[in-house]
C-alpha cells in the first residue's frame, strides 16, 4: 500500500515536459507507425465521406451556388427527369436479386461438385474459373458487347443456326437489362467458388464418417452436414455479391454507353451522369448517400436473416 | 497397413456416387468452357483481320490469324504504351504504399497498446461499409480546385486511403507469437528494427495476398480514373480501352487488339502466382 502511494506522489511531481517525454517514450513509436495510414485515411476517406453528407444538404455547384437547402437534393434526386433515379434503383435491385441468387446457386453447385475430386483437379478448376476474374471489367464488358452485337455477334450467330431471328440484345429496351444480367450469370462466380470450397475443406471429416455409419447417402450428407456447416461463408458470399451488384457500373457503362432509354440505368450510372453531365454535385451526393443507406440496410437484413442459426 | 487404411478413410469428406461423378465432370467441363469462352473470343477477335470480324458466319477458329490489328493499334492509338506506363506507375505506387504502411499500422494496431488505438481502429473499420461512390463528389471537387485533373496523383492519393489492407494485416499479425519481438527487444533491437527484422519477414504470406489484391484492384480500376484522367496521354489501360471503343466504333479488330493486350499482364500474373491469388481471396474474406 505504501509503495503504491509513494509511486503516485512521484508521478505527480514530474514536470509537464517530463510527463510528455515519458508519454512519447512509451507510445511515440506506435503513433509514428499508424500516422501515415491515418493521415491519408483522414484526408482522402474520412473527410470526403463527411463532406459528402454536408454537400447532400447544400446547393453545391462548380461555380458559385452554396447555401443550405434541406432535403431538396434528396427530393430532386427522386423527381427530376420523370424519376429516372427511381427506375435506376428498380433496375439495380432487380439486377441484384437475379444475379445474386444465380451466383450463389451456381457457386454452391460447382463447389459441391469439385469438392470430392482430387486436390490437383480441384486446383485446376478453381484456377480456370478464377482466370476471367483477374481481367478488367471493362475488357470483359467490351467482349460481351461484341458477342451481343446485333449484326455480327456470336449470340445471334448461334440463334441463326437454329433459324431464330436476330435479337437486338443491347438496343431493345425490353431486353438490354436482361442481356446484361445474362452476361453476369454466364460469368462463373469465381470468388464464391474459392470461398465455398475453402469452407468445405475445413468441415471435419468425422461428421461425414459418422453420417456414413448411420447410413446417410451423399445428398443427405451434403444437405445435413455441408450446407449447415458452411453457413457463415454463405452469409459472407451473399453480402459480397450483393454489395458488388448494387455498385454495378463498368459493365453497363461499357456495354450500353449512352443507355437504352431508362431501361439500363443503375444507381451508379445515375450518380456518374449527375456529376459529369449535369454538374449537380448536391444531388449526386444525395444519390450516393441513398446508395449507402440501401447497401447498409440490405446487408444488415441479410446478416440478421442468415445469422440466426449459424451456431453449430 | 492398418494405419494407412485408417488415414485414408479419414480423408473421406463429401463424396458422390460413381454415376453422379460422370454428371459432375460433364457439368464442370461445360462450365469451364462457358467461363473461358469470352477470353477465347477476345483473343480470337484480336488476331482476326477486321474485315473478317464482320462476316455472317464468324470463324470459330483462328483461320486467318494475323498481327495486322496490333500494328494498326500502335499506329492509330499512339498513346497506347503511355496508358500502359500510367497504369503501371499508378498501380505500383499504390501497391508499394500499402505493402509498407499497412503492415506498419497493422502491426501497431495488432500488438501495441496506445491511447486512441480502439477509436482509430473502429473509425477505420466503420468506413469499410461505405460504398466508394460516396466519396466521389467531394474528391472530384478537390481535384478540380487543385487542378489535379490528368495528374496521376489524382488517382494514386485516394488509392492510398484504402483501409482494407490495414485490417487484413492487423488480423494476420495478431496471430504471430509475441515472444520473438520481445526477444529482439531484449537484445537491444529498436522499435523500427523489430518491425523491419521480425514483423515484416513473418508477415510475408499476408503481404503477398495484400500485394496481389491491391495490384489487381487498381490495375483494373475504372470509374475514378475515368473521371479525373481526361487527356488521352494521361489515361490508364482500362480508360484507354473504353476510349478505343468510342473512337474506332466499328473497327472491332483494332479495339480487340487493344483490349487483348491490356488483359495480358493480369493473365500472366495470375498464371504465375495462381496459388497466392486463391489464398489471398480466402485470406481477404476472413473478416468477421
Amino acid at each position: 500500500m505504501a509503495d503504491v502511494a509513494l509511486k503516485k506522489v512521484k508521478v505527480s511531481r514530474q514536470s509537464p515536459t517530463q510527463r510528455l517525454s515519458g508519454f512519447f517514450k512509451k507510445y511515440g513509436w506506435s503513433y509514428v507507425f499508424v500516422l501515415p495510414s491515418l493521415l491519408v485515411f483522414a484526408i482522402f476517406t474520412l473527410f470526403p465521406v463527411l463532406w459528402a453528407f454536408v454537400i447532400s444538404f447544400q446547393d453545391f455547384r462548380p461555380r458559385g451556388g452554396g447555401g443550405w437547402v434541406g432535403f431538396k437534393n434528396y427530393t430532386d434526386a427522386f423527381t427530376t427527369q420523370d424519376g429516372v433515379f427511381v427506375q435506376a434503383i428498380k433496375n439495380t435491385v432487380f439486377y441484384t436479386l437475379v444475379t445474386v441468387t444465380a451466383n450463389i446457386f451456381i457457386a454452391l453447385t460447382i463447389s459441391s461438385l469439385i469438392q470430392p475430386l482430387s486436390k490437383y483437379v480441384k486446383t485446376f478448376f478453381r484456377a480456370a474459373f478464377y482466370l476471367p476474374a483477374v481481367v478488367s471489367a471493362v475488357i470483359i464488358a467490351v467482349t460481351w458487347r461484341w458477342m451481343f452485337n446485333t449484326q455480327w455477334g456470336f449470340f445471334n450467330y448461334l440463334l441463326g443456326l437454329v433459324g431464330a431471328g436476330p435479337v437486338r440484345w443491347l438496343s431493345d429496351p425490353d431486353i438490354a437489362l436482361n442481356s446484361i444480367i445474362l452476361s453476369t450469370i454466364l460469368t462463373v462466380p469465381a470468388t464464391g467458388i474459392v470461398l465455398f470450397t475453402a469452407a468445405m475443406d475445413s468441415v471435419p471429416t468425422d461428421y461425414y464418417e459418422a453420417a456414413a455409419l448411420e447410413g446417410a447417402g451423399a445428398v443427405r450428407k451434403w444437405w445435413s452436414i455441408t450446407l449447415p456447416l458452411i453457413k457463415s461463408t454463405t452469409l459472407y458470399v451473399v453480402i459480397f455479391y450483393t454489395i458488388a451488384s448494387f455498385e454495378i457500373f463498368e459493365k453497363v457503362y461499357v456495354m450500353v454507353p449512352s443507355g437504352v432509354g431508362d431501361s439500363t440505368q443503375t444507381i451508379v450510372t445515375q450518380i456518374y451522369q449527375t456529376v459529369f453531365q449535369q454538374f449537380r454535385y448536391g444531388v449526386a451526393s444525395a444519390q450516393a448517400i441513398v446508395l449507402f443507406l440501401l447497401v447498409a440496410s440490405v446487408s444488415v437484413l441479410q446478416f440478421r436473416f442468415l445469422k440466426s442459426d449459424v451456431e453449430y | 497397413m492398418a494405419v494407412r487404411t485408417i488415414s485414408r478413410a479419414g480423408r473421406v469428406g463429401l463424396s458422390w456416387p460413381k454415376s453422379g461423378l460422370v454428371l459432375a465432370w460433364t457439368a464442370l467441363i461445360i462450365t469451364t468452357i462457358i467461363s473461358l469462352f469470352p477470353m477465347y473470343w477476345l483473343y480470337l477477335t484480336a488476331f482476326t483481320p477486321t474485315q473478317d470480324t464482320i462476316k455472317a458466319t464468324p470463324d470459330l477458329l483462328p483461320v486467318n490469324a494475323s498481327l495486322d490489328n496490333f500494328s494498326r493499334l500502335f499506329q492509330q492509338a499512339r498513346d497506347y504504351w503511355g496508358w500502359a506506363a500510367n497504369s503501371l506507375l499508378i498501380t505500383l505506387a499504390i501497391t508499394l504504399f500499402h505493402i509498407f504502411f499497412d503492415t506498419l499500422s497493422g502491426y501497431a494496431f495488432a500488438k501495441k497498446r496506445f491511447p486512441g488505438r480502439t477509436i482509430f481502429f473502429w473509425l477505420i473499420l466503420s468506413t469499410l461499409m461505405i460504398p466508394p461512390q460516396v466519396t466521389l463528389v467531394p474528391l472530384y471537387i478537390v481535384v478540380q480546385n487543385l487542378n489535379l485533373s490528368n495528374s496521376l496523383w489524382a488517382v494514386i492519393l485516394p488509392g492510398w486511403a484504402n483501409v482494407f489492407g490495414i485490417f487484413l494485416m492487423r488480423q494476420y499479425i495478431q496471430t504471430l507469437p509475441t515472444e520473438l519481438e520481445e526477444a529482439a527487444r531484449i537484445d537491444g533491437c529498436s522499435e523500427p528494427g523489430v518491425f523491419w527484422r521480425i514483423i515484416l519477414p513473418l508477415a510475408q504470406p499476408a503481404i503477398g495476398a495484400l500485394a496481389i489484391f491491391t495490384f489487381v484492384r487498381y490495375w483494373n480500376d475504372f470509374l475514378w480514373p475515368s473521371m479525373v484522367l481526361i487527356k488521352s496521354s494521361s489515361y490508364t489501360l482500362p480508360v484507354g480501352v473504353a476510349s478505343l471503343q468510342s473512337e474506332f466504333s466499328t473497327d472491332f479488330g483494332l479495339i480487340f487488339s487493344g483490349a487483348a493486350l491490356a488483359a495480358l499482364p493480369m493473365i500472366v500474373f495470375f498464371l504465375l502466382f495462381q496459388r497466392f491469388f486463391l489464398e489471398g481471396v480466402r485470406m481477404g474474406a476472413v473478416k468477421g
